[in-house]
């Protein structure tokens, strides 16, 4: 039967860690989820800290471990971290640009316990994949993708699809068979941080949308089992909203480079969240028994429609932030869902993408520590009252 | 997909790795970036995956440990759906 909207919910062990060792990154990309405000981000934690939350973690029963970032090969303790996993018992996922890979480190890597390396591309070409990312790296990422295959790690390539470069996919698919992935995840852009400050740039339109699925369609039946692909639908396009983090405080357990605990990767902009922090608080103490972390927990802090929803404990009621972003409220349904009073929004960014051409005048707005502090003044001088 | 042999030697593949979890009570099979939670069966079919062992053998084994017997078609239909997911492959 189904539990009402007031009961309380059970809660299992964070299964998935994620431990965004530095925010700091070579590159510069466009639709960094990381959060705008990262210049003000104090201090990242030290070697022994992430020592004792894997620990932590791993005794309450995380057993998926994802190393990233920003980029966590700018963590010179990297090897360290991944044999201290290793021997704990992690599955251990290093999502990374390429950018600082060496042979060298990706043998001692390996010879730590690393079990999968998940390497990011921009695009197929090398215009466009050094002008996202503002670098030139589609060279390096070539020279890392084969080190990936020679040291005999799984291949999994993933590229954020956005509308400049979604009309690409066919040509970003045969790349990834010709570099030797065994995995493709097309991840379309999902707008926190600074991709909600480009969406309008990088919205793609329905009919972009609808060539990249039939052209992932036509890559699949060509290879069969040999590459899995995912594809990473934008959800602006839907009518019913993800399950986000299948719900939070539920398996996801994220720790930011200064420590900040995160019941999702941009959890950081909720309001009224006071995020715990593994300086101050043991990780079995942050996952039970925070408000933060029980904030959005079960379903007893719906609101209309999502309260009386059939669906609710399907789909969580969405994604908080997009909640958060788009209506200004965190608890209410994520306009994603055509259900939710605040619908009209995403239909009319969606309808925007529809009526803009493909080259936009408006400029790009490339994640960088400089621009960080200038996105927080403007809209700190926005805020203040005259 | 054709008739899955007697002889077929399954192996979990380079990457995948399969542990027990005492939080989840469950042998779970973990690859990149996600995790499946066995039942007993499941878990205890997997685990004898090792590349050396035929299918037959694995039979024969699985209804000596349980005390059981006709347990081929339940073998092999979960090894046939293991394949297909790509928790299993067969060893040349």
């Amino acid at each position: 039967m189904s539990a009402g909207p007031q009961s309380p919910p059970r809660v299992g062990p964070p299964l998935w860690l994620l431990l965004e060792l530095t925010y700091r990154c070579p590159l510069h990309c466009v639709f960094c989820y990381n959060p705008t405000e990262l210049a003000d981000i104090g201090a990242e934690l030290a070697t022994a800290d992430w020592i004792r939350v894997l620990r932590e973690a791993r005794a309450l029963g995380a057993v998926q471990l994802g190393l990233s970032g920003g980029e966590p090969l700018m963590r010179e303790d990297l090897e360290t971290l991944v044999a201290e996993a290793h021997a704990l018992g992690y599955y251990i996922n290093l999502i990374t640009s390429g950018v600082g890979m060496t042979e060298a480190r990706i043998g001692a890597l390996k010879r730590a316990g690393l079990d999968h390396i998940q390497l990011s591309f921009q695009d197929s070409t090398r215009e466009m994949n050094d002008f996202l990312s503002s670098t030139r790296t589609f060279e390096l990422k070539a020279r890392v993708a084969a080190l990936i295959r020679r040291y005999d790690y799984p291949m999994v390539l993933n590229v954020v699809l956005h509308r400049l470069n979604i009309d690409h996919v066919g040509e970003i698919l045969d790349m990834a068979e010709s570099l030797g992935a065994q995995y493709v995840e097309l991840a379309n852009t999902q707008y926190y941080g600074w991709a909600w400050l480009n969406r309008a740039q990088l919205l793609p339109s329905r009919a972009q949308l609808a060539r990249a699925e039939a052209a992932t369609q036509r890559f699949r039946e060509r290879v069969g089992g040999r590459i899995q692909v995912y594809f990473v639908v934008p959800d602006y396009f839907e009518t019913r909203p993800k399950a986000c983090m299948n719900g939070l405080g539920s398996v996801f357990l994220g720790i930011a480079p200064d420590g900040t605990a995160l019941p999702c990767h941009a959890a950081r902009m909720l309001p009224g969240l006071d995020l715990p922090n593994v300086r101050e608080q043991d990780v079995s103490g942050i996952w039970y028994r925070s408000a933060a972390f029980n904030r959005f927990r079960g379903e007893a802090w719906m609101k209309e429609p999502c309260r009386s929803c059939p669906e609710r404990s399907k789909d969580h009621g969405g994604c908080r932030c997009q909640a958060y972003l788009l209506t200004g409220d965190p608890a209410s349904a994520d306009p994603v869902c055509e259900l939710s009073p605040h619908h009209d929004r995403v239909v009319a960014a969606v309808a925007e993408a529809e009526r803009v051409p493909a080259a936009r005048p408006a400029p790009l707005v490339f994640r960088d520590h400089r621009i960080s502090i200038a996105v927080e003044t403007a809209r700190s001088a926005a805020r203040r009252p005259f | 997909m054709s008739e899955l042999a007697g002889t077929a030697r399954p192996v979990i593949p380079r990457g995948l790795k399969l542990q027990w979890e005492a939080a989840q009570q469950a042998q779970v099979l973990l690859y990149p970036e996600g995790m499946v939670q066995l039942n007993g069966s499941a878990g205890a079919i997997l685990s004898r995956c090792d590349g050396a062992r035929t299918l037959a053998q694995i039979v024969a084994d699985l209804e000596q440990c349980y005390g059981a017997t006709g347990l081929k078609e339940e073998v092999t239909a979960f090894v046939a759906l293991a394949l297909e997911r790509g928790w299993l492959e067969l060893r040349e």
